[in-house]
């Protein structure tokens, strides 16, 4: 067999293969659009219903898109609920509680990371261990104890616990922190910065990524919630998102239209810092990792 | 002199200066409540006059409560479907997106978003899909001549209608899949396919014992997360008491009925029900979890 022959099998061998491939890249990418689709289903479906006339709700079979499209299904929503007083609470609550959880966290894991101390170890511990007790041991005391305060139906309940900081970030970010070169820490000390500037100036702002994920988590987990409102809220003024929508759904006859129109509003935000966050959050995560 | 002194002072306790506030937290908003409420447990409170103390009687009585083993029978059957279900939507998602394709993080992007958005507005949103006449699900069963089944209406159905709701946010899951699966050495799969290796033979014994830790972890996250599970529960219900997951009796024993004590010990049940799981789990896993570190 001449060279040239072993080229051309080469060259042939070569192509099969790259054909291979692209059948299956066009597998996955066919795999990938129709999990997609059913994804993103039900989004369709809650955005078609919230621009339908009631009429228009129970037709068989349904029409995808809607016509005449019902704007006013949003205007309604935001009337009856009422939304923007809601929306304003749920707001408060949530940036409050980032704020206090994310800075605070980053604070104590500072401290866990960067100091040594006696009993370090088991108060280490013992914040792990506080991650798995379920919190629903202390919700009724914590119900008493701020009942006994005179602060059910205050923002007071939901939002000063943040202030502690969260174990779950504590641990997250003593990760992270203990990656950062201790070179860095030590120049700086040299050059008269106390370890609080330490903590400002240099730990804070490399930790961006990670902070802003922990953020995305707060801010998610706190607009979701449901059952903190639930319990320490009474009055309808001071009522969050979750809580109106979840009240609206019960008292009033189910207006499909406006309670999806509703439920689209109140999306909306998360999706917002989910996306402004997006491209910190994977490099947050990836390096921690769960492995810790 | 006397500077440097106070420096060294302050140096050894700074530490505890940064940890302050969690040591704060620990004792007001933790130790203080967990003490406090296995006083309550213990007692007969219904919030209005004063705690009566009644001994073992509300844990006595929990063993008795029919609503109890509804409850727990519920959020059981649930986890042993929706978790194994979820954990195998969730790592096959992972591992299609683990190729070198084109518009991945949009892809990655849609099967996260279910789990962003989670809360009371998903938890109508499925209600309205599976409304057994107008609802997604069976509307579109109908245009091809299926009739569809009543879902929360029905209470064979309603544990198949919170599976459903899982399995759509089982991309959540996906994240610590995705980072597993990277760090799976291209080496092993190299050799593998020197040896010739199929997909399969690389998949069970390459790729999934690779991932056992990750399986572990999201395996003990899967039981707590059934076990704490309230939203969806409260706003999605279910017929025939199908749909009373544990926490939601638990919730409605403390605030609807202001049973705090019995509440209070329904909580330290689930907390022992839940370390009970978790210890199994941790037992098991040296069975088939796989750490690198052990071979080395």
């Amino acid at each position: 067999m001449r060279i040239k022959d072993i080229e051309l099998l080469n060259t042939k061998q070569k192509s099969g293969f790259k054909r291979k491939k692209i059948t299956k890249k066009l597998i996955i990418h066919l795999l990938l659009i129709m999990g997609g689709i059913t994804m993103l289903l039900p989004f369709f479906w809650m955005v078609s219903t919230s621009l339908k006339e009631n009429s228009l709700l129970f037709q068989i079979p349904p029409k995808f898109i809607p016509s005449p499209v019902a704007l006013h299904n949003y205007p309604d929503a935001i009337n009856t609920i009422p939304y923007m007083r809601y929306l304003w609470n749920t707001t408060f609550i949530t940036v409050s509680k980032a704020l206090g959880e994310v800075f605070i966290s980053a604070f104590i894991a500072f401290g866990f990371a960067r100091f040594k101390f006696r009993g370090k170890k088991f108060l280490f511990l013992f914040l792990l261990a506080t991650i798995m007790i379920p919190g629903e041991v202390t919700l009724i005391p914590m119900f008493i104890m701020w009942r006994k305060l005179g602060a059910i139906d205050t923002y007071v309940p939901l939002i000063l616990p943040a202030f502690t900081g969260s174990a779950v970030f504590i641990f997250f970010l003593k990760q992270y922190f203990s990656a950062i070169p201790k070179e860095l820490e030590e120049a700086a000390r040299i050059d008269g910065c106390n370890s609080f500037q330490i903590f400002y100036k240099i730990f804070l702002p490399n930790a961006k990524p990670a902070l802003i994920t922990i953020g995305i988590w707060s801010f998610q987990g706190s607009w979701n919630d449901l059952m903190g409102p639930l319990i320490f809220l009474n009055s309808y003024k001071k009522f969050t998102l979750q809580l109106g929508l979840s009240m609206f759904q019960s008292l009033h006859k189910v207006e499909w239209g406006q309670l999806m129109a509703a439920s689209v509003m109140t999306m909306i935000p998360v999706l917002i810092i989910f996306f402004m966050g997006q491209k910190y959050f994977t490099e947050g995560i990836k390096f921690t990792g769960i492995k810790g | 002199m006397n500077k440097y002194k106070y420096r060294k002072i302050l140096k050894k306790y700074e530490g505890y200066l940064f940890i302050s506030p969690w040591i704060l937290g620990i004792l007001v908003f933790f130790l203080l409540p967990v003490g406090y409420s296995i006083y309550i447990s213990f007692t007969k409170w219904t919030i209005l006059g004063k705690p009566v103390w009644i001994g073992l009687d509300n844990y006595s009585e929990i063993f008795r409560d029919k609503s109890f083993y509804n409850s727990l029978l519920v959020t059981f059957r649930y986890a042993v479907f929706a978790i194994p279900l979820g954990m195998i939507a969730s790592f096959t998602i992972a591992f299609i997106l683990n190729s070198d394709i084109k518009g991945l993080s949009f892809y990655r992007t849609i099967y996260y978003l279910p789990a962003v958005v989670s809360g009371v507005a998903v938890s109508l949103l499925w209600r309205w899909i599976l409304d057994p006449e107008f609802g997604l699900i069976n509307s579109l069963l109908a245009m091809v001549g299926i009739q569809g089944p009543g879902w929360l209406s029905d209470p064979a159905w309603v544990l198949p209608s919170y599976i459903l709701v899982a399995i759509w946010g089982a991309g959540g899951g996906m994240i610590t899949y995705l980072v597993g699966l990277k760090e799976v050495p291209s080496s092993l799969y190299e050799s593998a396919e020197i040896d010739g290796a199929g997909f399969f033979t690389r998949l069970f014994r390459i790729t999934i014992p690779m991932m056992t830790p990750i399986l572990f972890y999201n395996l003990v996250m899967g039981i707590i997360g059934s076990f704490r599970k309230f939203t969806d529960a409260y706003i999605l219900g279910g017929a025939g008491n199908q749909g009373k997951f544990y926490l939601v009796y638990l919730y409605e024993n403390a605030f609807k009925f202001f049973k705090m004590g019995y509440a209070t010990a329904l909580a330290w049940v689930l907390f022992m029900i839940i370390l009970m799981l978790t210890l199994l789990v941790f037992k098991s896993s040296s069975l088939w979890v796989y750490y690198e570190s052990e071979e080395n």
